[in-house]
């Protein structure tokens, strides 16, 4: 098993008026190499689950488990050096820097590294021109359409090579035959090796042949797995 | 060209160009003793007290001279009306004692 | 350690790349702030040159400069009072002058008019400072006029002063003693002051002390305080250096409380994406400490490079008309460049010090939010 959550808890304001207890007490586990599409409307605690997975977030109990080490409780330093050798981020507003060109957005996660400039810009061009991207390298991100901007993310995503792709609800902002574009590509990852873990509840997602495993969720608590 | 690239020669030529002002600073000073005994010679002969940085008014061109009655011209409580008097202090050993 | 300068640059990259999205405002603030240092580096280094040339050449001052005093004005003091002070011990020379100010109202100049001993001159020649000539366009052999009790006197220009003296003598006039008191009406056996020569330094207060005591009517300005008062001439406590540096405060508070409510919807966000895609907090404040540093360094070096070329090179031309006032008459000089290290250095720190801190601090907050703020 890649991550295991057990008995995971996540409550929002706690101890205030105002307490929201987004994921009640979740166990699942999650394979490696394997496409996982959690389901679910919005507000159904998928997208908080996503980010506790993805180390973004901390459970309020319960555990995280990468193989075999626990993360639900590493200090921050930790957390953040393991998020970035393990997980790419697909946000469903793409969340790009505004202004910076295509280049710079897919080279940003890789900054912090201290890698060889030559060497981090080469594979970022090759990832770029393999997501078919060349002819806008050095545009800033405004100028590209919404399926520009989609591949961009997933660009910036995959340059520190991660094991695991995360992505929330990728195709929002998409229409449906951008969304199945994307899902070919999603497709084309997963046969690469990457373990990808999907939030959404759009049906090209769910009902897409390419996905493994549907999670549904509902005011967080798992439904049907 | 990397923008680090780019700000780093931007920091060698300013601290380059600001290491030449030192030399300069330097060789204009050897190249001015001459002219610095000049004007010491000027000052000798000629008693003077004071530097001509502002001729308009008898307590700002000779400004070590005032007494403490001259800023006010002529009559005690009268303005201050000239600019220099504004940018240079009263003589030290006016306002001292 | 590769790493580490590796991780700076790309830091750098980044903070370059966002500051150039804005470039009207980061250009903007860029300008006024070097605007502030050069203004301050001008200062510093323009009022450090003069005190230093100053007390060079001004070291060749008389010791002692005695005048009188009449109902607290200075006022002529007659030939007498030499032998009046009788022997004083230590003082190789006692020598009157006389001198005093001419106002010329067709060029509205104020000339310095002095009858020094040493020169040679007949009643009919004058030798004017360089700033004269210039003013009037006189040249050697022309004619000089004053105009005093409705009278007009012409002198032929005997010679120019050295121009590169001009910071002592531009308004300068010499002409013989008998034309003086022609001109002034100042009655034989009247004089301007007297100036005392003392051979020995350390005797020069005891001197003084004796001739107020046997003349208590006369005050004598003694050498070391002329040196003094141009030491301090520009303090930091008034005139010009004050408004300057409330005026760089002032831009400083602006800077400060524009930045203080904290930070646009914007850059949370963007500080939010950054840490989604694995930055630390500490990468971002890393990242902000750049810009500050980017920004206050590049006016530091701006402003003290235009500052050197404005005091040593334009003869430091945006002084001028301060200095100048109402006169006409403003020497030519170049100054001889004296740095002060210590005072760049401070200069430095508070360039860069306060202005990084300003644009880190509002940031602190924000880098330790939680990345996964960007995905609710």
């Amino acid at each position: 098993m890649l991550i295991t959550l057990t008995n995971i808890n996540k409550l929002f304001n706690q101890g205030k008026h105002d307490e929201f207890h987004a994921i009640r007490d979740i166990s699942l586990q999650i394979e490696a190499g394997k496409v996982t599409c959690l389901k679910g409307s919005s507000g159904s605690g998928k997208t908080t689950l996503l980010s506790m997975i993805g180390c973004l977030s901390r459970p309020t109990s319960g555990r995280v488990t990468l193989e075999d080490e626990i993360l639900s409780g590493l200090p921050e330093r930790f957390l953040t050096d393991i998020r970035r050798h393990t997980f790419g981020f697909i946000f469903q507003k793409f969340n790009l820097i505004q202004g910076l060109s295509v280049l710079e957005n897919v080279m940003l996660p890789a900054y912090p590294l201290g890698l060889n400039h030559k060497e981090l810009k080469s594979s970022a061009q090759k990832l770029i021109s393999h997501f078919g991207l060349d002819r806008v390298l050095h545009n800033p991100v405004e100028w590209l359409s919404g399926g520009e901007s989609q591949r961009v993310a997933i660009c910036r995503a995959l340059i520190n090579d991660p094991r695991i792709l995360i992505a929330d609800e990728p195709t929002a902002n998409l229409d449906s035959w951008l969304s199945q574009e994307f899902m070919g590509l999603i497709d084309e990852l997963r046969q690469s090796g990457k373990t990808i873990l999907i939030t959404s509840h759009d049906p090209v997602v769910f009902d897409s042949p390419i996905v493994d495993r549907i999670v549904e969720m509902q005011d967080g608590q798992v439904v049907q797995n | 060209m990397r923008n680090s690239s780019l700000f780093l020669l931007f920091l060698v030529a300013g601290l380059l160009f600001i290491l030449m002002t030192v030399m300069d600073a330097v060789s204009q000073q050897d190249m001015a003793r001459e002219s610095l005994k000049r004007r010491a010679t000027l000052v000798s002969e000629l008693g003077l007290s004071d530097l001509a940085l502002s001729t308009e008014a008898r307590y700002t061109r000779h400004l070590s001279l005032a007494d403490r009655h001259s800023a006010f011209q002529d009559h005690p409580t009268s303005f201050d009306h000239f600019p220099s008097g504004s940018i240079f202090l009263p003589p030290l050993h006016l306002a001292n004692d | 350690m590769i790493e580490f300068i590796r991780k700076q640059a790309y830091l750098v990259d980044f903070t370059l790349s966002s500051l150039l999205r804005r470039k009207g405002k980061n250009f903007g603030l860029l300008f006024v702030y070097t605007l502030i240092v050069f203004m301050l580096a001008s200062v510093m280094l323009f009022t450090h040159s003069l005190k230093k040339e100053a007390g060079i050449i001004l070291q060749q001052s008389p010791e002692i400069i005695v005048q009188r005093l009449v109902a607290g004005r200075h006022a002529l003091i007659p030939a007498d009072y030499i032998e009046k002070m009788g022997r004083l011990r230590g003082v190789t020379s006692k020598k009157a002058r006389l001198w005093g100010y001419f106002y010329n109202p067709v060029v509205k100049a104020n000339y310095t008019v002095m009858a020094p001993d040493h020169l040679v001159l007949t009643t009919t020649e004058v030798i004017i400072g360089a700033g004269i000539a210039r003013t009037i366009g006189l040249d050697i052999g022309d004619y000089f006029t004053l105009r005093a009790n409705n009278d007009t006197f012409s002198f032929q220009v005997k010679d120019i002063l050295d121009k590169h003296s001009e910071l002592v003598s531009t308004d300068l006039v010499l002409i013989s003693q008998k034309a003086f008191r022609v001109i002034t009406g100042i009655p034989e056996g009247q004089f301007t002051d007297i100036v005392l020569s003392v051979r020995n330094p350390r005797e020069v207060r005891k001197v003084a002390e004796k001739l107020v005591q046997k003349l208590p009517d006369v005050r004598p300005v003694l050498r070391e305080e002329i040196l003094r008062t141009y030491d301090s001439i520009f303090s930091w406590r008034q005139g010009i250096v004050f408004v300057l540096l409330v005026g760089a405060l002032m831009a400083f508070v602006i800077f400060a409380w524009d930045k203080a409510p904290g930070l646009s919807a914007e850059e949370k966000r963007e500080i939010g994406i950054l840490k989604a895609i694995g930055w630390e907090s500490g990468d971002i404040l890393r990242m902000k400490f750049w810009e500050g540093i980017i920004i206050s360094l590049s006016a530091f070096m701006l402003g003290y490079l235009a500052a050197y070329l404005h005091v040593f090179y334009s003869s430091a031309v945006l002084f001028e008309p301060v200095l100048k006032g109402w006169a006409t008459l403003y020497p030519q000089f170049r100054l001889v460049p004296f740095i002060d290290g210590l005072q760049i250095a401070t200069l430095f720190f508070f360039t860069i010090f306060p202005y990084v801190v300003a644009t880190i601090i509002p940031i602190w907050k924000a880098s330790v939010t939680d990345p996964d703020a960007i995905m609710r």
